[in-house]
C-alpha cells in the first residue's frame, strides 16, 4: 500500500465498556485515549505451515500481514500494541520465518510496548522476539484475551473466532471480516492475510452477544461498515 | 468420399452375414474408415448424426478382434484392445448397451466393459489386473490410469483408441487434460491408431491434428466427411400471442407448445438454462389436462432421477422430456420425432447438434421448431435457420493447452515414474494443444509442480517432487501421489449442497429426513432467507435453513416463486449469429421472413430513431425520469458487453458524467448516469469515438481485472486445477476456518507480490477467451472504429425496451462490494431514525 489513506476516511468509531475506540478498516482496533493498538490473529507463517504438509501456498503471507500492521502502525503510531494471540500459525512459526520477515517485525516492534497474548495456536512466547508473553491481560475497564470466556464478560477484547458477516442485498451475498460487538464486548477480525472467517451466526457465538444491541462492523475496501443483526445472513 | 477407389476393406464373413441377416448393408463411409484403419491410419470422421458413428468407429477394433487367434488356457492377459473415451459418463453407458447388440448378433468373444467415476473400487482394481478387451471410459480415469506405476504394461496391447463427441472435447480444459494422455500414449506406442468421431464444425483440420502426435507439427489424421442426410425442417413457432419485448422464459407461446407435443410422439424441449428448464417444465404441467407423461432433466438433479428419465425415454414411455444441455451429445434415446427449441440456440452448430437428435435417421428430415422467448430472439433464430440450411458452423476455435492442466499432469507422470524434464516436454508437444509450448514455460510449470514456483525459494525443503541423482523427476512422498489422485480432473463445479425434502416446515436447520431432490450452487443457496421459495426439480420449494452440507426444503406447492431463478450455464451468442442478426436487422429486405409484429417493431425503430448499418455500431442517448441514458448495440454477447459495461462506467466516472449503473444483454448494453452522457459527446468533453476506444483494453481493463469476482472464480478453478488448493469433495463436511485459505485470499496475495506467477498467467488466459471475453470486445472496438453512429433522443426508442426491461431484474455482479454495503448500512441509519 502506498497511499494511505486517512485515519477517519478508514475507521469508524465506537464505545465499547465506556472506552471510545476506533474500527480500522484494514482489522485493527485502537484506543485513541489509551495509544494502544491491538490486532489479532495474525497467524503469521501459515502458508509455510502449510507447505510443510505438500500444500505449497505462496510463501508472501507473513510480508503481507507485516505490511499491512506497518501500514496501521504508521496510521496511529500507538504507545503499545497488543497481538491479541496466534500471533503465529504454529509454534515453529517464529523459527520458520525468513530473515527478512523478522528484520521488518523487530522494526515494527522498535518505539512501542509490545505485548504477545498467548493463543491456542501459539501457547508459548515466540522464539527469539522481543515483547512480554501475557495468558491476558487488564487495562482499565478492559480484559484482553484470546478466547472469549463463556457468557457475557463486560469489557472483554477477544480474538480466537475470526469473526465474518453476511449480507444480501440486491441479490448478491456480500461476506467480509468484522469487528463483533454488542457495546460490553468485542471480538477482533483476523488480521493474517491467510486466516478465514466463521459467521458470526454461529453457534460457536452462542451466549456471547446479547443480540439486541449487536452491530458486525464490517471490514469494506474504503471503510468500516455497521450493519445490524437483523441484515445479516447465516452460513 | 473418394468413391473412385474400391473399398479394400477386410470385412470378416461373421459380419457381413449379422448384416445381411438383418437387411442392411455396411455405410461406405464405414467401410472407408476401415479401410484407412486397416492401413495402419488415424481417421477423424465427421458426420451427422444417425449415420451409424459409432458402428464405423468400432468397426476396426470389432474386426480386429474377431480374427485374432483365440486365447489359450493360461496364457497371459493380453491387456486393452480398444480404449474409447467420451465426455459423458452416460454416453460410456450408452454405447456399452448399444455395442452389446452387434457383438453378440456377430457372436464376437469380445469384453465390453465401462470406467468411470462410478465403477466401484473393486471393479477398478479387478480390471487393472484383468482388463476387457474394450474398455470405454473419460479423460479423468485415463489420466488416472496414465498415473499408476505399471501404465506402460497396462496399455502394451492397445491398437485403437476412439474419440467420441470429439468436437465437444476439445474445446475445453478436459481436452486438455485428454490430448495429454494421448500424448503419453503415443510414446508408449508409436503404431497407437486414433479415430475421432465428431459433428460438423467449423475448422475439421484442428481436430486431424489434434488426433496425431505433432511430429513433425501440423500432421493430420485422415479425413472422412459424410454429408448430412434429409435438411432438418425447422420453423419459428408462429405465435398468436404477442412476442414479448424482453424475457427468456416463452411463456407467451406455453399453449402452442403444449399443442405440438400433443401432435408428435415424442418431443424433446431444449432450453438453455436450468432454471428455464425448471420454469417451462412447471408451465407444462399447470396447462397439461390430458396429463401427458412429461419429464425433466437436468445436470443438477439427483443421478437416480436422471436414470429413471433415461430408462422411461428409452421405453418410449415418455410425451416429452425438458432436457438442458445433459441430453446435448450423441446419446441415442427413444423415439423422437420433435425437438422444439425454447429460447435462442446461441450458436448455428448448437441448433444443428440438438435438432439432430428427432429421427435419429439419416434419410428421415429433422423436425424442429424453435420458440423465441423474446423480439429479438426471433431475429437471432430466424439467423440460426437460415445458417443451418447454408450448413455455416460457429463452433469455437480451439484454445492453446492451458498451463493448470499441464501442471496436473505433470504430477500425474511423475506419480507413474520418475521423468526427464527434457523428454516430457518432447512428449507433450506431440500433442496439439501444447505443440508451441516454449522449454521456459514448461520448466516453469515443472517448478510450481515441485516447490510452488515461487521466486522467494523458501519451500525447497518442502517439495513434492524432487531430481534424483540422475536429474529425473520423482515423487518425493507417496501421500502427494494420493492427493494427486483425489483430485484429477479439470471439471470444478461450484459448491454445491444437497436439497433435501422435509416435512418440518419452520424448523428451519433443524429439521430432518427426507428425500434428496438434487444439488443447487451454494451461492444461490446463501442468498436466500428461510421462507424464500424458488423452483427446482419441477417443484415449488419453501426454503428452510442449511445445516453442513444440506439445504432442508418444504413443499411450496401453489405458492408463487419469490427468487425467480438461479444462474445456469449460459451461452454466448455466437460471433457468426451476432453479424448474421446485424445484416439482418440492416436490411428490410429480409424482414418479410420475420413476424409482423417484429417487423413492425423495426420499422417502428427505423421511424422513430434509425438503424444502423451492418458494419457501424449504433449509440442512442435520452432522457428518462431524473437519469440520462445511453443505449449501445453491439451484439457481441453477454459477457463481452458485461466486460464493456464496466470499464465504460469506469470512463464515464473520470469523464464526469457520474454513471448510476448498467445491464448487458445478448444484443444491447445500457448505461445510465446523473450526466448527460449525449452532452458530453456533443460537447466535445467526451466524444464516444474517445469513450469506446481501443485503449480501455489496457490500463482500465487491468485495473478492473484485478479486482473482478470473475477473475477470482477463474483462479480459484485453476489452482484447483494445477494442485494449489484441493477440491471439495462431497460429503466432506463443511470446511472450519483453521482447515483451508480461501483461494480469494491466495490470490490477493500472489498478485501483489508475484503478478506473472504461472497460475496467474493461466487465470488471466482463461478470462481472456472464456469468461470475460475481452477478445471479442477487442475485435468489436477495432471493428467500429470510425464507425459510430449516435442518435441523440428525447425519448426510449423501441430497439431500446428490452434492455430497459431487464434494468432491475439483473441481479447485480461486479458492483464493488463497498456500495452494496453502504447501502445496507443506510438501512440501520433509517431504523435508528424511526423512519421504518
Amino acid at each position: 500500500m502506498n497511499a494511505e489513506p486517512e485515519k477517519s476516511q478508514f475507521a469508524g468509531e465506537i464505545v465499547i465498556a465506556g472506552e471510545l475506540a476506533v474500527c480500522d478498516a484494514r482489522g485493527a482496533l485502537y484506543f485513541p485515549d489509551l495509544g494502544l493498538l491491538t490486532v489479532s490473529d495474525l497467524h503469521l507463517e501459515k502458508g509455510s505451515a502449510f507447505a510443510r504438509r505438500g500444500q505449497l501456498l505462496p510463501p508472501y503471507d507473513t510480508a503481507a500481514t507485516l505490511q499491512k500492521l506497518a501500514g496501521v502502525i504508521a496510521s496511529y503510531t500507538p504507545r503499545t500494541v497488543i497481538s491479541l494471540g496466534d500471533s503465529f500459525h504454529d509454534g515453529g512459526g517464529a523459527n520458520r520465518m525468513p530473515q527478512p520477515f523478522r528484520d521488518s517485525l523487530l522494526e515494527l516492534m522498535l518505539g512501542c510496548e509490545w505485548l504477545w497474548v498467548a493463543g491456542n495456536h501459539d501457547p508459548d512466547a515466540p522464539a527469539d522476539l522481543p515483547g512480554t508473553t501475557v495468558d491476558e491481560l487488564a487495562i482499565g475497564g478492559l480484559r484482553f484475551r484470546h478466547e472469549p470466556l463463556p457468557g457475557a464478560s463486560a469489557g472483554e477484547i477477544a480474538g480466537h473466532l475470526h469473526p465474518g458477516a453476511v449480507v444480501v442485498h440486491r441479490g448478491r451475498a456480500v461476506r467480509r471480516r468484522c469487528f463483533a460487538t454488542d457495546g460490553d464486548r468485542l471480538i477482533m477480525p483476523a488480521f493474517g492475510a491467510y486466516t478465514g472467517m466463521l459467521n458470526v451466526l454461529d453457534k460457536a457465538y452462542k451466549g456471547l452477544f446479547r443480540w439486541e444491541t449487536f452491530v458486525a462492523h464490517m471490514l469494506g475496501d474504503s471503510r468500516v461498515f455497521a450493519i445490524s443483526r437483523r441484515l445479516l445472513r447465516g452460513s | 468420399m473418394k468413391n473412385d477407389v474400391p473399398p479394400t476393406a477386410i470385412l470378416p464373413d461373421s459380419f457381413t452375414r449379422w448384416f445381411v441377416e438383418r437387411g442392411w448393408s455396411p455405410r461406405p463411409h464405414q467401410l472407408e474408415l476401415l479401410d484407412k484403419a486397416q492401413a495402419g491410419k488415424s481417421v477423424l470422421l465427421i458426420a451427422p448424426t444417425g449415420a451409424g458413428k459409432t458402428l464405423a468407429g468400432f468397426l476396426p477394433s470389432l474386426t480386429d478382434l474377431a480374427m485374432r487367434p483365440k486365447r489359450k488356457p493360461g496364457e497371459a492377459y493380453r491387456g486393452i484392445h480398444t480404449l474409447y473415451i467420451s465426455p459423458l459418463k452416460a454416453l460410456a453407458v450408452d454405447i456399452e448397451r448399444n455395442l452389446g447388440k452387434p457383438v453378440e448378433g456377430i457372436g464376437l468373444d469380445v469384453n465390453i466393459e465401462t470406467r468411470t467415476g462410478d465403477t466401484p473400487t473393486h471393479k477398478r482394481q479387478r480390471q487393472k489386473l484383468d482388463p476387457p478387451d474394450i474398455l470405454l471410459t473419460t479423460p479423468e480415469q485415463l489420466a488416472l490410469l496414465l498415473s499408476s506405476k505399471d501404465s506402460e504394461r497396462f496399455f502394451s496391447g492397445l491398437r485403437y483408441v476412439v474419440l467420441d463427441e470429439l468436437h465437444s472435447l476439445v474445446t475445453s480444459k478436459r481436452g486438455h487434460l485428454l490430448a495429454l494422455g494421448l500424448a503419453r500414449l503415443h510414446r508408449f506406442l508409436p503404431d497407437l491408431q486414433t479415430i475421432g468421431l465428431s459433428a460438423t464444425v467449423a475448422d475439421p483440420d484442428a481436430l486431424r491434428r489434434w488426433l496425431v502426435p505433432q511430429r513433425p507439427p501440423g500432421a493430420m489424421a485422415d479425413l472422412i466427411t459424410v454429408q448430412g442426410g434429409a435438411k432438418p425442417v425447422i420453423t419459428i413457432l408462429e405465435s398468436e400471442e404477442r412476442v414479448p419485448w424482453a424475457g427468456h422464459t416463452a411463456q407467451y407461446a406455453i399453449s402452442e407448445i403444449y399443442d405440438a407435443v400433443k401432435r408428435h410422439r415424442t418431443t424433446l424441449l431444449f432450453v438453455n438454462t436450468r432454471s428455464q428448464a425448471e420454469r417451462l417444465f412447471g408451465e407444462l404441467w399447470r396447462i397439461n389436462e390430458d396429463t401427458l407423461p412429461i419429464a425433466l432433466h437436468h445436470g443438477s438433479l439427483d443421478v437416480g432421477q436422471r436414470r429413471r428419465v433415461e430408462s422411461a425415454m428409452e421405453a418410449n414411455a415418455l410425451r416429452a422430456v425438458v432436457a438442458t444441455s445433459t441430453l446435448d451429445l450423441g446419446i441415442d434415446w427413444g423415439d423422437v420425432d420433435l425437438v422444439i427449441h425454447v429460447g435462442a440456440p446461441k450458436g448455428a452448430s448448437r441448433l444443428a447438434q440438438r435438432i439432430g437428435r428427432s429421427n435419429h435417421r439419416m434419410d428421415e428430415p429433422s423436425r424442429g421448431i424453435l420458440v423465441p422467448a423474446n423480439r429479438f430472439e426471433v431475429l437471432e433464430c430466424r439467423a440460426a435457420i437460415e445458417a443451418n440450411y447454408v450448413g455455416a458452423q460457429d463452433t469455437p476455435p480451439l484454445m492453446a493447452g492451458s498451463l493448470d492442466v499441464l501442471a496436473q499432469h505433470v504430477m500425474g507422470m511423475a506419480c507413474a515414474e520418475p521423468f526427464d524434464e527434457a523428454e516430457l516436454l518432447d512428449e507433450v508437444r506431440m500433442s496439439e494443444p501444447y505443440a508451441k509450448l516454449d522449454a521456459d514455460t514448461f520448466g516453469k510449470v515443472v517448478q510450481f509442480v515441485a516447490t510452488g514456483g515461487y521466486s522467494l525459494r523458501s519451500y525447497e525443503r518442502y517439495a513434492r517432487i524432487r531430481q534424483t541423482k540422475e536429474g529425473k523427476w520423482r515423487v518425493s512422498h507417496p501421500r502427494y501421489a494420493q492427493q494427486y489422485r483425489l483430485n484429477v480432473g479439470t471439471i470444478i463445479e461450484a459448491p454445491m449442497l444437497n436439497v433435501r425434502l422435509t416435512r418440518q416446515r419452520g424448523k428451519g436447520a433443524n429439521a430432518f429426513g427426507g428425500p434428496v431432490l438434487g444439488k443447487v450452487e451454494e451461492y444461490f443457496l446463501e442468498t436466500l432467507s428461510p421462507g424464500d421459495t424458488f423452483l427446482f426439480s419441477g417443484r415449488m420449494l419453501r426454503f428452510e435453513g442449511i445445516r453442513e452440507n444440506e439445504c432442508y426444503v418444504t413443499n411450496a406447492a401453489g405458492e408463487d416463486a419469490r427468487v425467480p431463478s438461479y444462474a445456469g450455464g449460459k451461452f454466448p451468442l455466437s460471433t457468426y449469429l451476432a453479424a448474421e442478426v446485424r445484416g439482418m436487422l440492416a436490411d428490410p429486405e429480409r424482414w418479410h421472413v420475420l413476424p409482423d409484429q417484429v417487423a413492425g417493431w423495426l420499422e417502428l425503430q427505423r421511424e422513430k430513431s434509425m438503424l444502423p448499418r451492418p458494419g457501424d455500431l449504433l449509440i442512442e442517448t435520452f432522457p428518462r425520469g431524473k437519469r440520462f441514458y445511453m443505449v449501445a448495440y453491439p451484439f457481441e454477447g453477454r459477457l463481452a458487453h458485461q466486460t464493456l459495461g464496466m470499464l465504460l462506467t469506469r470512463r464515464l466516472e473520470r469523464g464526469g458524467a457520474r454513471p448510476l449503473g448498467f445491464v448487458a444483454t445478448d444484443y444491447s448494453l445500457a448505461v445510465w448516469a446523473h450526466g448527460d452522457i449525449g452532452k458530453l459527446h456533443r460537447n466535445g468533453k467526451l466524444p464516444f469515438s474517445e469513450l469506446f476506444d481501443e485503449d480501455m483494453l489496457g490500463d482500465d481493463l487491468e485495473a478492473w481485472l484485478a479486482e473482478s469476482w470473475m477473475l477470482k472464480r477463474s483462479f480459484r478453478n485453476c489452482a484447483v486445477i494445477a494442485g494449489l488448493i484441493e477440491k471439495r469433495h462431497p460429503g466432506q463436511e463443511k470446511t472450519g476456518r483453521q482447515v483451508t485459505v480461501s483461494a480469494d485470499l491466495i490470490y490477493d496475495v500472489l498478485r501483489t507480490h508475484e503478478p506473472d506467477h504461472i497460475l496467474l498467467r493461466a487465470t488471466r488466459a482463461d478470462a481472456g477467451a472464456g469468461l470475460l471475453d475481452v477478445s471479442r470486445l477487442a475485435d468489436m472496438l477495432s471493428r467500429i472504429k470510425g464507425r459510430i453512429v449516435h442518435k441523440a433522443l428525447d425519448r426510449i426508442s423501441p430497439l431500446a425496451v428490452p434492455v430497459m426491461m431487464e434494468i432491475g431484474k439483473e441481479r447485480v455482479k461486479g458492483e464493488a462490494d463497498d456500495i452494496l454495503l453502504s447501502e445496507a448500512e443506510d438501512e440501520l441509519i433509517r431504523e435508528a431514525m424511526g423512519e421504518e
